[in-house]
């Protein structure tokens, strides 16, 4: 065990996929020599050389592409696009094409690429470059969206995520990327995709949440913890979404808030309340609270610091909630 | 007119303008115009082409029959085009990988899918893209295919393969932001690909004239750093060769290559109800119909004495015959499943798709 941060977790994880398969390979814009803008790939270009971790032109359709490519061939990409902004310059490759391949070819050629980039706000970045863009993905039949909340499960499902033979996005939380720091294992180890994990067991209202809102939630959790039990549910992988994981809980808790830092226009909050409407429903005793940022388009920087819903926000709900 | 005395940017452009004549084998009227080239084809492989191209427009006018007889889901009309098909991809290996666009079935045929099975793609049944040949299935998607073409490059270079990619894009497509990234990706990382343009002179309605303003499309692969030629896509002789040494020079370890065929589309866009006359006059076309790559051909042979009509039209009654059998073949296949659909969709089902899998599973055995 080492105390390590969310990032320091990613690139554990980069190492260990790049050692045990010598089919993985890391592109994209400045990844190789630099590291990475955010040094994520850092010293993997010098441990495994320009055939398996390279710089490619600026252009992400190009890059995606390539990793499509690559796929085909035999081999197991690991493409970065530097913020999520910039994945809507290459969504033909990754939901018209990436997504597809193992359908079109009923499994005879396929594409096994894991597509890691960068979101989220709280960092004051320029344009573009916070954004929750999740749902645009989480509506391609044939694409994985993994949003971890923290290191331990950033490196574990980052592996497991590079070892699927399915496409994945893998999502990395831009604040958690310094902010946060875990015991984590060395060496190897995974995390399923696919499951939600119940962070803190609870018995009077569930939240479910995922990327840094887990965070928040936990914080929520324990504020109240002498006025209620609140169970804290992480999706982990908010495409496809652990709907048993949910049920289960609420049928125990009969009370849900769902926790999303998108807009609540925006798709993963929406299915997990529609899950619920249509198959458990009856397991609630209270109206689903949702807690999601307001439908505007994405702030500009010193925005954010009263756009994101936060602790506050969650509060507030699950009071409303819990006194329904 | 803005003169400056440090620029002439008319010059410049005027200097754009000034292209290479397209490379060309047999002329219009059949006469060899590259004696050198034309000589290094035997009897026999001038026999071959013929062969193919009759080949081709065979296989148009009986897939255009089955279309209109409601046999053919979307298919793409190549008459006038056999030239630049044929030629380019007779000069591929079996090892190459095809990216082809969906007019370029005739090319995923040579290639090694079966007619059945194109035709099954057509109709949209997942079997016909479980073909031998190594080929994505025809893109529907303009341009994306350019940027498969450097990632499959890549890859067939790291895997040390003696083979190359090649696709297929037409004049619109390379209006397309993805084509100039593909090409670019390529030649950056100098991998071995051939990137074909086939100029058929129109996207849809949208002539060639309208999509850019470079004088050729050739010169489009430039500002990529790839070595690009204009040919003349009527004379499969002069195709071939050019996609020949293309693809000599890529396996050689040059990098990337771009060819731009000047040919043209005789018919409608698809068979689905597109109208040529409301954007071409028959004027327009008349001459293309003269440079037309069968006449051009047949004339050499019949020369020669090595073609007949008889053999000809013994050679179509035998292809047709075969794309006959092949649609039979296809009708005998049966409709896809949603079970089976919802399985090929993941390699590892996500837990509601399995219960969506045993609800049409169960509904199916009924
Ligand atoms: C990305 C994209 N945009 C638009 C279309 C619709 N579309 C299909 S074919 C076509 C024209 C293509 O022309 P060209 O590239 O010259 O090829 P051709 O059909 O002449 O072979 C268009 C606009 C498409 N299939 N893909």
């Amino acid at each position: 065990m080492a105390k390590k941060t969310y990032i320091k977790a990613i690139t554990d994880a980069l190492d260990i996929v790049l050692d045990e398969d010598p089919k993985t390979l890391i592109f994209g814009e400045d990844v190789g020599k630099n590291g990475g803008v955010f040094r994520t790939t850092q010293g993997l270009q010098d441990k495994y050389g320009e055939d398996r971790v390279f710089d490619t032109p600026l252009a992400e359709s190009g890059i995606l592409g390539l990793a499509t490519g690559l796929g085909v061939t035999g081999w197991r990409p690991i493409p970065e696009i530097q913020f999520m902004g910039f994945s809507f310059e290459a969504i033909d490759q990754i939901a018209g094409q990436e997504a597809r391949m193992r359908f079109r070819f009923d499994g005879k050629q396929h594409s096994p690429v894991t597509i890691r980039t960068p979101y989220g706000g709280g960092t004051h970045t320029a344009e573009m470059h916070a954004d929750n863009l999740e749902n645009f993905f989480t509506g391609v039949p044939g694409l994985r969206v993994v949003m971890p909340s923290n290191p331990y499960d950033a490196k574990g499902l980052l592996i497991s995520s590079v070892e699927s033979n399915d496409p994945v996005l893998f999502m990395e939380n831009l604040k958690l990327y310094r902010s946060m720091k875990d015991d984590i294992p060395e060496g190897k180890y995974t995390v399923p995709l696919d499951q939600a994990n119940v962070v803190q067991e609870g018995t009077d209202l569930t939240i479910v949440a995922y990327g840094a809102e887990v965070n928040e939630a936990k914080k929520v959790a324990d504020k109240l913890k002498d006025k209620a039990s609140i169970e804290v549910i992480d999706l982990r992988t908010v495409s496809p979404i652990d709907t048993d994981t949910i049920f289960k809980s609420i049928e125990k808790t009969h009370k849900v808030v769902i926790v999303q830092e998108a807009q609540k226009m925006a798709g993963v909050g929406a299915q997990v309340a529609s899950a619920i409407a249509e198959d458990a429903i009856l397991s609630l005793d209270a109206p689903i609270g949702r807690v999601a940022a307001p439908n505007s388009v994405y702030p500009f920087a010193q925005g954010e610091d009263y756009w994101i819903p936060g602790a506050d926000e969650i509060e507030e709900k699950v009071n409303e909630i819990l006194n329904y | 007119m803005a003169q400056s005395s440090v620029v002439d940017f008319d010059a410049i452009k005027k200097n754009l303008a000034d292209l290479p004549k397209p490379i060309q084998i047999l002329d219009e009227n059949s006469k060899v115009v590259d004696k050198e080239a034309f000589d290094s084809f035997s009897d026999d492989d001038l026999v071959e082409f013929m062969k193919k191209m009759v080949w081709e427009r065979a296989l148009h006018e009986q897939t255009m029959n089955f279309s209109r007889q409601g046999r053919m889901g979307f298919y793409a009309p190549t008459e006038g085009e056999e030239a630049s098909e044929m030629g380019t991809v007779l000069a591929m290996k079996k090892q190459d990988y095809l990216l082809p666009a969906y007019r370029d079935v005739p090319q995923l045929i040579q290639h090694g899918a079966t007619v059945t099975e194109a035709y099954l793609w057509s109709r949209g049944h997942v079997v016909g893209n479980k073909y031998e040949a190594r080929a994505m299935m025809p893109q529907i998607i303009i341009g994306a295919a350019y940027d498969e073409a450097a990632g499959v490059a890549m890859g067939l270079k790291k895997n040390g393969e003696e083979a190359i990619a090649f696709t297929y894009t037409g004049d619109g497509g390379t209006s397309q932001g993805d084509s100039y990234e593909g090409m670019n990706f390529a030649g950056a990382f100098q991998v071995p690909a051939l990137f074909i343009v086939q100029n058929n002179g129109f996207a849809i309605s949208t002539p060639r004239n309208k999509q850019t303003a470079a004088p050729s499309l050739a010169q489009k692969a430039v500002a990529a750093g790839i070595p690009s030629v204009q040919v003349d896509g009527m004379d499969i002789l002069a195709c071939y060769k050019v996609a020949k040494a293309a693809r000599d020079y890529i396996i050689a370890g040059n990098g990337p290559v771009m060819i731009e065929t000047l040919t043209y589309r005789y018919g409608a866009h698809s068979s689905a109800g597109d109208d040529p006359s409301r954007y071409r006059t028959e004027e327009d076309t008349k001459p293309w119909h003269e440079k037309d790559p069968l006449i051009r051909l047949r004339k050499v042979l019949e020369d020669k004495g090595l073609w007949s009509d008889e053999q000809e039209d013994s050679l179509v009654d035998e292809y047709k015959a075969t794309f006959k059998d092949a649609i039979k073949e296809a009708d005998a296949v049966p409709v896809d499943k949603v079970s089976d659909m919802l399985k090929r969709t993941f390699e590892i089902p996500t837990p509601e798709m399995r219960k969506e899998i045993e609800k049409f599973e169960a509904k199916e055995s009924n």
